[in-house]
């Protein structure tokens, strides 16, 4: 309503105009949010994203386990040690995302590697024990990440995020 | 008491005269009209009641009954029986889930979580059915606004005006404390009972409640929180399938209230606008035009 | 919609524009200089409720649809995670199911203003066709919806509508099979119901311009019932008429909105809440509200042809109202025969919607065949004799003289022709 704008002095009739077209305004945007939260996920969903225990016992020493957490897929890697010592020996410098690999491990844990399994550039599924650094390499634009999941050479410019997890017991985890 | 269940008989009787089908079928009589926490523009569920109606539908009806659609979070969330999230976690622990398969692609089970659905007493409407004389126990997730009875003309357009809307719960409650012995002409097959609400009155639930046989919680002075009745189980366990049937109910109520104030404002102000905006006009200085 | 635009756009960016899409110039043209009758009352304002009301009705739907889920293991319980889980489901759904109700309360309301005034007459032929049009079509995306949630009367509605079908000789069985996709009332003919309930609106939408089209030839019609002349006659749709219609557009959404926040199931069946089951059929099935008085027409006749017949002849006999109307005066302010069979008319109606709600039995049966027969001698007999034995009263010279009066004044207006259709409430 551009009516308000015809008068130059405000006037009472002014003030309606401008008050009227500013509850309606105000009656709009309401309306408009239930149609944007409903898009959100539902209460269903957020239920079930509540955190999975994960036994380690089945994960042979080298094994690569693939499983989901609120539908995102996730890689749990049973290390060998030359795989640990290969990912703890880099020098940091050298990487395009630094992190050492004990921040990418809980403490006393150190053979157990959890990382999400998307690639963080455009999300296809890297392969596992391929690429130079035998950790990972994506098939879809040649990214390349080692054994702690972090991202070495190609266009990912990141490193496999960790999940929030703990250790319930020695051989058991529990994420999210 | 007596006289209030004359004027309801007079109603019935105003009512099946008016319904001609009604009275060729003689099963309808209209269940008495209780005071619910809910009803109203202001209606809310007493999280209480329904903590105790839980307790009944759990010990009572939910040994034949599904409810497909509670899920146990759902008794913590607000507006309901709001129960604790602990206490709802601890809850759904006692009950065995059906998970799988595993990697052999075996089922198996695993202790339940809040997100789980209710668990169905039978695994599925057949055997249910089997399992009860052949007549299978009707999913009690919306049964409170899938039951109702008819409320004639001119009631249905008073009802409209008066926000009633618990024809469900008082045919529910009236159904749980109908059962009688039959009248002389009736023969009540074996197996079945009579119940003077039910349409054609021969229904197959045997009575369901008895009167202290589901323990209350206790207030402060050591006593029920509410009497250990027939009738109390009867309106606690109504109440709590009326929640279970519409758990958004207070959310709605609330929201409308707020959204109905707000349109009255702008109603208003489009009424004053519309009146300015007109004056102008030759012939319609005198209000709108109609 | 209209030819005379005086919009001249201000900017360089706003000419070049214009000068290639004149669409900004096509709605100054058709809703804020367009001139309206000035006499238009608030039954008018229909036209622009149902036009939110369409709106509306695919807005909600839209984001339902993102929810739902057809098929039938799953229709049920889609619905049921839409009322519990989704974000506003609740609210979603029963402005959506209450908002089909609300979209039949301002048609029938439109319908009846058009019958009363006589909207249909010349020039307006196609108008009113393409209103017909727009009904039927509204009538099938109103019963396909009612299906969807799968609850008893969906399922029971779909198998006895599709079932009218079978009424025709030789092709029934085969169109009915068609319809279904299978041998019953099944998957298949949820899903395909499902794609049409989602296509129907737009098509609406499309009859809808074509409708506005038609309507911005000659203008609206007026209570007067006499056409536009000059200037005096009309005021420019923007301010007057836009805040008219807001107001009148806000208060029927207070309307919308006690049904929807306070008895948001009263216009709704119980039995939809008992999932589907094709074993039992509910004791007492009835359509929606708004179909009863056809369904009415429909039991009214024992032939099985001959009901599907009459009850689509009732909607079909709408579209030849122009000419079975013989009458040349349009207003029935100034008919006072046409006017008091119009009343009696528009009781028949209701009272056919209230025996659709009985069982078909006794001496509902009766009532019902004397109400149809009464409805179609309204439109086959009544109409085209009237116009040729009533005296019309005097109709105003024009709009202006009908607000203002003979003499101009705005004293007269109080005693004039204008305060006729405050009269009749």
């Amino acid at each position: 309503m551009d009516v308000a704008t015809t008068a130059a002095e405000p006037t009472r009739r002014d003030f309606l105009y401008l008050a009227t077209g500013a509850v309606g305004a105000v009656g709009v945007a309401a309306a408009i949010w239930p149609f944007i939260s409903q898009m959100n996920p539902d209460a269903d969903t957020i239920a079930q994203g509540a955190p999975v225990d994960f036994d380690l016992t089945p994960v042979a020493e080298g094994q690569i386990v693939k499983l989901f957490w609120r539908g995102k897929l996730i890689f749990v890697r049973n290390r060998t040690p030359a795989e640990v010592k290969a990912a703890e020996d880099v020098s940091l410098a050298s990487l395009p995302d630094p992190q050492p690999d004990s921040a990418r491990v809980k403490k006393g844990h150190a053979n157990w590697l959890v990382v999400y399994g998307n690639c963080t550039h455009l999300g296809c599924v890297p392969l596992g024990n391929e690429g130079p650094y035998n950790g990972w390499l994506c098939p879809c634009h040649g990214s390349v990440f080692d054994t702690s999941g972090r991202i070495r050479q190609g266009p990912a410019p990141t490193n496999l995020p960790v999940p929030p997890y703990e250790f319930v017991s020695d051989t058991k985890i529990k994420i999210g | 008491m007596k006289r209030l269940t004359f004027i309801r008989a007079a109603f019935a009787a105003a009512a099946l005269a008016s319904a001609p089908a009604a009275m060729a079928a003689g099963a309808t009589v209209e269940p008495p009209s209780l005071k619910w926490t809910f009803s109203g523009p202001f209606g809310q569920y007493d999280a209480t009641q329904l903590q105790r109606g839980f307790k009944v539908f759990r010990e009572v009806c939910a040994a034949c009954h599904s409810a497909e659609y509670l899920a146990f979070r759902n008794l913590s969330q607000p507006g309901g029986p709001e129960f604790s999230a602990a206490q709802v976690k601890a809850l759904a622990a006692e009950y065995k889930i059906k998970a799988g398969p595993n990697d052999q692609g075996e089922m198996y089970e695993r202790p339940g979580r809040p997100a789980d659905r209710w668990p169905s007493p039978f695994p599925n409407k057949e055997a249910a059915a089997a399992a009860n004389g052949g007549a299978y126990p009707p999913d009690m997730s919306v049964i409170a606004k899938a039951r109702t009875y008819e409320r004639g003309f001119p009631r249905f357009v008073f009802d409209i005006f008066t926000q009633f809307q618990e024809q469900g719960p008082d045919y529910l409650a009236a159904l749980l404390t109908g059962y009688t012995d039959p009248p002389k002409d009736v023969t009540v097959p074996a197996g079945k009972y009579y119940n003077t609400y039910f349409p054609g009155h021969i229904i197959a639930m045997p009575p369901p409640l008895n009167a202290g046989a589901i323990e209350y919680p206790k207030g402060a002075d050591g006593r029920p929180q509410a009497p250990e009745t027939v009738e109390q189980y009867a309106k606690d366990v109504t109440a709590f399938l009326m929640w279970m049937a519409e758990p958004k109910l207070e959310q709605r109520k609330e929201l409308g209230f707020k959204v109905m104030i707000f349109l009255l404002v702008f109603a208003g102000l489009l009424y004053f606008t519309k009146k300015k905006i007109w004056s102008k006009v030759e012939g319609h200085a005198h209000g709108p035009a109609f | 919609m209209s030819g005379h635009s005086t919009y001249v756009p201000k900017s360089a960016v706003g000419k070049w524009f214009e000068s290639r899409l004149p669409i900004v110039g096509l709605i100054h043209s058709s809703f804020v200089v367009f001139p309206n009758p000035r006499n238009l009352n608030y039954l008018w304002t229909f036209g622009g409720i149902l036009a939110f009301m369409l709106v509306a009705q695919i807005l909600t739907g839209v984001v339902l649809a993102m929810h739902y889920t057809p098929h039938v293991d799953f229709a049920f319980s889609s619905v049921e995670a839409i009322m519990r889980d989704v974000n506003y489901g609740w609210l979603l759904r029963y402005l959506h199911a209450n908002g089909a109700s609300m979209f039949f309360v301002a048609v029938y309301i439109h319908i009846f203003r058009g019958l009363y005034y006589g909207s249909y007459k010349a020039p307006r032929e196609i108008l009113w066709i393409l209103g017909v049009v727009i009904f039927l079509l509204m009538m099938a995306t109103a019963f396909m919806g009612y299906v969807l949630p799968w609850g008893q009367m969906s399922f029971w509605g779909a198998m006895v509508i599709t079932n009218l079908f079978s009424a025709f000789p030789i092709v029934g069985e085969t169109i009915v099979t068609w319809l279904w996709g299978g041998y019953s009332v099944a998957n298949p003919t949820l899903n395909r119901f499902f794609s049409l309930h989602y296509l129907l609106p737009f098509m609406i939408a499309g009859v809808v311009i074509l409708h506005i089209w038609a309507l911005h030839v000659p203008g609206s019609n007026n209570p007067a019932g006499v056409e536009k002349q000059t200037e005096k006659d009309t005021l420019p749709f923007h301010p007057y008429f836009t805040v008219k219609d807001a107001l009148a557009l806000v208060c029927f959404i207070i309307f919308y909105c006690w049904f929807v926040f306070y008895t948001p199931n009263f216009l709704g069946h119980a039995d939809n809440y008992i999932p589907a089951n094709p074993a039992v059929t509910p004791a007492h099935i009835v359509p929606e509200w708004y179909f009863l008085p056809f369904y009415a027409i429909l039991r009214a006749v024992p032939d099985k042809l001959g009901g599907v017949l009459l009850m689509f002849g009732a909607i079909a006999v709408l579209v030849f109202l122009p000419w079975l109307d013989t009458s040349k005066v349009k207003s029935a302010n100034y008919r006072p025969l046409f006017r008091q069979f119009f009343w009696v008319f528009a009781v028949v109606c209701v009272l056919l919607g209230w025996v659709g709600a009985k069982p078909a039995e006794g001496g509902y049966i009766l009532l019902a065949r004397v109400l149809t027969a009464y409805y179609f001698a309204h439109f086959l007999i009544i109409l085209p004799l009237l116009g040729l034995f009533e005296t019309p009263k005097k109709v105003p010279a024009s709009i202006a003289e009908a607000v203002l009066g003979k003499g101009g004044s705005a004293n007269a207006m109080a005693a004039g022709a204008h305060a006729e259709p405050n009269t009749k409430g």
